[in-house]
């Protein structure tokens, strides 16, 4: 035992150098080699372990095939028969016994991991408990201890252990932010799954769902926006203010009818059916995916991602849920667009 | 006509080869099309769910149709020869097995024409392939195609079981039979106990869909869950049903291209048996994410790591084979040689995905997807390239064009390594895998833009192939009993391509590698066990071919009998099951008709076997 632990550490500066090259790969808030979080960083761990003794392994492969495939290679006039060898014991065994230590070396830290992902923090009084439900092809994230929902947004306190509870209202979806934490399924209820991550810097990270779930399977997108206590407090506090609705009457009279029997905003229309559209203005993102910023080139005003959307949901996300306002609801272009303004003035304080 | 009711293994092979061929072709041009649209964000080129089509009929037809037939080919065309046998131990069911599978491939295929392709991936995950969640018939198509297809299978599995253990030539103890024969010996074990599983899943699925039964709906008090667990248990000793055949012919090549025996026999038989064995114990690590609990996310962690420990035995014994020997650089062993390393990257790619917790960040990217496209693409295909260019002669008397197949290699293989390796690091910086578009601006696209120039690459690769078999297919049949010069084993002692019998006299094996001893102590030909006399040979039936276009009616009829037609008669007919039962009726009816009519077949006798 003791001698592979020795194994093990020898393997460490690799380990260290190798980590080193794969942080350069890919984006901060989404690249799994650039670990954001704890249970990121225990993954990457392994990976980093098991790449490295895995190079070694293939370094050696590669070796001994260059030499045999260099030096063996038959050349011309050379007749004689070689000599049929039958194998070798010892080698034999030596290609056993070594894979066979690689192995453990592998498996006793992965063991570990396996149950500390494992532990369950839903009993955890400092752990802020969301409710994931995957929906095609949206997010929705219901605080259960603060009484209030949202979607596409997840919006989470710095540091702080979060405890998922998540299941799925139609197909089977998976919940994924690689710079933060490795994915899980959404399953029906009656199969719900429980874990946990926490996101020990302030940021906004990409999350993804990971098990196709349809057309739109490649757009249903979330982001994780990890932020002060205090801010937390205050965005809970401005989420259980009552709704807004739009000040022209007429306009609010349309909202209602047609937008509210699938949406809820703060406490008005049906919650579930539809994302929950409270504080739209203050999002990341318009269905997850039209990215709010207009500092970006891939990203655009808010008002203008909204009017994208509801113009035509159907091109932004392919077999989405959502009845087209125009064709399917009957608003005109003008009622359209005034909803885009009102929902994108909608923020939180 | 000859074709349809031929029952010789050789000719099934060849039959199995251009099927598989054809389907492969269809896959690769699916694989093609799934790259161009992914060739930059937010193409356009394809619409979403039509790509979810192509990549469940990219996934679910290489695998079931256009690999697993060429694998047969090989099997059918090489083991009886290898172990000294005159055909199959049952002809008749040899080509049953390959007409169900024809028919389910083609069933399966129809879907692209009528209404819709299956779209919820090659593992169909329900709920996503219920009837609720994919309303087309594509998943029935799956289903039921499937199950046809997977009777073909099981059918060629039993009777090679049979065939290796009951007609070995004289002197061939198990541990003299050839590596090849081993792998196949293996499969058709895996397939036994693996295939019943997916036909149960199939069923279930299907009750689910067209009868309206809750297996896999929680609803109705079923379990989605159940349905990965029965799928993986297939799904997994399916892969290495797939790989063991590849390994068997590496075993084979490498040594008769480095003038060499194979090295550590014994442990090379024993790890494929243990490889078998593991490959049953392991289906779980396709679920890591599915929330089986930490106790079975470590089990089968753990379990899935040992497959290194038998796989790398192999992968040293192919090294030390090469080892003190005079490697030559034909087309086959190009093939054999790039597979080692090849293969070698998939392997430890998957001990890294056997990490559950590291699992949790590959699962269901594009990192699992460059993976198993290691293994299978740069591990079989590789396999099956490098037996498709050592045993042509063998099959069809010709030699295939060594520079073209030397093309062949080098295109494949750099465009394989293009294509596939880039993917590890997609999948790394949070590419899921099934995604028809991506959003631009997360580092994907270049990776992306190197992967489809691979791809063609690899096309221009399978182009140069074709190329090659129409080219040679022109030249005259020459081909001697060994032109490698360097055969080992019992194929290599009879002419190219062999007669209709195979064997004038069954030989006598008096060691491993039955021909090259024969050689080292001199001989030019192989000691015979019997006398030259009559040999019985089956007679050639339409029953198999008739039989199975009777399932695929009964097949078609079952999938459409809640639908509503056009026509009243139309819906009469399918909406009371008649047309499934006219189906039957022609397959059952075949059976009768094969158990009533005595056919005892037909003799060869010694003096036209002197003729020859
Ligand atoms: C020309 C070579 C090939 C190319 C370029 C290619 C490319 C691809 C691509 C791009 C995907 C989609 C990945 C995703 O988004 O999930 C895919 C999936 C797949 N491929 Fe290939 N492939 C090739 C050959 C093969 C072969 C020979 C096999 C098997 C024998 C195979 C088996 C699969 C399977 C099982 C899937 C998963 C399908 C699913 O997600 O349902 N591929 N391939
Ligand atoms: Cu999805």
């Amino acid at each position: 035992m003791m001698k592979m632990w020795q194994a093990g550490k020898r393997l460490l500066p690799m380990t260290a150098a190798l980590g080193l090259i794969l942080a350069g790969c890919g984006r901060e808030d989404l690249s799994v080699l650039r670990p954001q979080g704890p249970e990121a960083e225990t993954s990457f761990g392994l990976m980093k372990l098991a790449i490295t003794i895995m190079i070694v392994v293939l370094l050696i492969v590669f070796g001994i095939a260059a030499y045999v495939l260099v030096r063996y290679r038959r050349k011309p006039g050379q007749n004689e028969i070689p000599e049929q060898v039958e194998g070798s014991f010892k080698l034999e065994v030596l290609w056993t016994v070594i894979p066979l230590i690689l192995v453990v070396v592998l498996a006793v830290p992965t063991v570990k991991a396996v149950f500390a992902a494992g532990d369950d923090h839903s009993g955890d009084a400092n752990a802020v408990k969301v409710k994931v439900t995957g929906h095609q092809y949206w997010w929705e994230f219901e605080y259960t201890d603060y009484g209030i929902t949202t979607a596409q947004d997840l919006v989470i306190p710095v540091g702080k252990d979060i405890a998922f509870e998540l299941s799925t209202k139609d197909v089977l979806h998976s919940f994924w932010v690689p710079s933060l934490s490795g994915k899980i399924d959404t399953n029906p209820d009656g199969t719900t799954n429980r874990f946990s991550f926490s996101a020990p810097n302030e940021g906004v990270y990409r999350g993804k769902c990971a098990e196709l779930c349809g057309p739109s399977h490649g757009f249903m997108e979330f982001k994780v926006k990890s932020v002060s206590e205090a801010a937390f407090e205050e965005w809970i506090a401005s989420m259980k203010a009552p709704a807004v609705l739009p000040e022209d009457p007429a306009l609010a009279e349309k909202f209602r009818s047609a937008c509210l029997t699938c949406h809820a905003v703060g406490d008005q229309g049906i919650a579930g059916a539809g994302p929950d559209l409270t504080g739209i203005g203050s999002r990341e993102s318009v269905a997850g995916i039209l990215l709010n910023d207009d500092t970006r080139e891939d990203g655009a005003p808010i008002e203008e991602n909204l009017k994208t959307w509801l113009h035509d949901p159907e091109s932004v996300k392919p077999g989405n849920l959502m009845p087209d306002p125009k064709e399917e609801l009957g608003l005109t272009d003008e009622e359209i667009d005034g909803i885009a303004e009102y929902l994108a003035g909608y923020t939180l304080n | 006509m000859d074709w349809i009711t031929t029952v010789d293994h050789k000719k099934i092979a060849v039959l199995y080869l251009w099927a598989g061929g054809f389907f492969f072709g269809i896959g690769g041009l699916e694989a093609i099309l799934i790259r161009i649209q992914l060739i930059k964000p937010m193409n356009t080129f394809l619409d979403a769910q039509t790509f979810n089509e192509l990549i469940t009929m990219h996934g679910t037809t290489m695998i079931f149709l256009g690999v697993m037939p060429i694998i047969f080919a090989l099997m059918n065309a090489v083991i009886p020869l290898q172990i000294g046998a005159r055909d199959v131990a049952f002809p008749f069911l040899n080509a049953l097995g390959f007409w169900t599978f024809l028919f389910g491939g083609l069933l399966l295929n129809l879907s692209w024409i009528m209404g819709g392709a299956p779209d919820a991936g090659w593992t169909a995950y329900t709920p996503l392939s219920s009837a609720d969640y994919s309303a087309t018939h594509g998943v029935d198509f799956y289903t039921i195609g499937l199950q046809i297809a997977g009777l073909g299978t099981l059918i060629g599995g039993i009777n090679f079981l049979a065939t290796i253990i009951t007609m070995r030539a004289p002197g061939m103890s198990f541990m003299r039979m050839p590596m090849f024969a081993w792998a196949t010996f293996i499969t058709s074990a895996i397939i036994l106990f693996a295939f019943p599983a997916i036909t149960v899943g199939l069923v279930l699925l299907t009750f689910d869909r067209i009868l309206g039964a809750n297996f896999f709906d929680v609803a109705g008090g079923g379990n989605p869950v159940l349905w990965q667990h029965i799928f993986w248990i297939f799904g997994h000793p399916e892969v290495y049903i797939l790989i063991l055949p590849a390994f068997g012919i590496i075993s084979e090549v490498i040594p008769t291209f480095s003038r060499k025996r194979l090295f550590g026999y014994s442990s090379m038989v024993f790890a494929t048996i243990l490889i078998a064995f593991l490959g049953f114990m392991v289906w779980a690590h396709h679920m890591f994410t599915t929330g089986l609990g930490p106790v079975a996310n470590a089990l089968f962690s753990v379990s899935t790591m040992l497959i290194a420990v038998p796989t790398g035995i192999k992968i040293f014994n192919w090294l030390f084979t090469m080892w003190g020997g005079q490697v030559r650089f034909t087309s086959a062993n190009l093939f054999a040689v790039g597979f080692i390393p090849t293969f070698t990257m998939g392997g430890v790619t998957g001990v890294m995905l056997a990490s559950a917790p590291a699992d949790f960040q590959f699962h269901d990217t594009y990192f699992v997807v460059a993976h198993f496209h290691y293994v299978i693409v740069g591990g079989l295909v590789l396999g099956l390239f490098s037996g498709l260019h050592y045993w042509w002669p063998k099959m069809f008397g010709r030699m295939l064009s060594e520079t073209l197949g030397k093309w062949t290699f080098w295109t494949f293989i750099i465009g394989f390594h293009m294509t596939f390796f880039v993917q590890h690091f997609l999948g790394l910086m949070g590419m899921q895998r099934r995604v028809f578009t991506y959003l631009p601006n997360q580092d994907f696209d270049l990776l992306n833009l190197i992967s489809t120039i691979g791809a063609g690459l690899m096309g221009v690769g399978m182009i140069i192939f074709l190329l090659n078999v129409f080219l040679t297919s022109r030249k005259p049949a020459d081909a001697g009993n060994d032109p490698w010069e360097d055969g080992r084993t019992l194929e290599w002692t009879i002419p190219s391509p062999p007669p209709e019998y195979n064997f004038k006299q069954t030989p006598l094996v008096r060691g491993l590698d039955a021909f090259w001893k024969e050689k080292t102590a001199g001989h030019k030909a192989m000691t015979p066990s019997e006398p030259v006399g009559s040999i019985h040979m089956p007679s050639a039936t339409p029953l198999p071919f008739v039989m199975s276009v009777g399932i695929f009616i009964a097949g078609l009829g079952f999938m459409f009998s809640r639908d509503e037609f056009g026509s009243a008669v139309m819906s009469f007919l399918f909406n009371n099951y008649i047309v499934t039962a006219l189906g039957l009726l022609i397959t059952f009816g075949s059976m009768l008709l094969r158990s009533l009519y005595d056919d005892h077949g037909w003799h060869i006798e010694p003096e036209e076997l002197e003729g020859s």
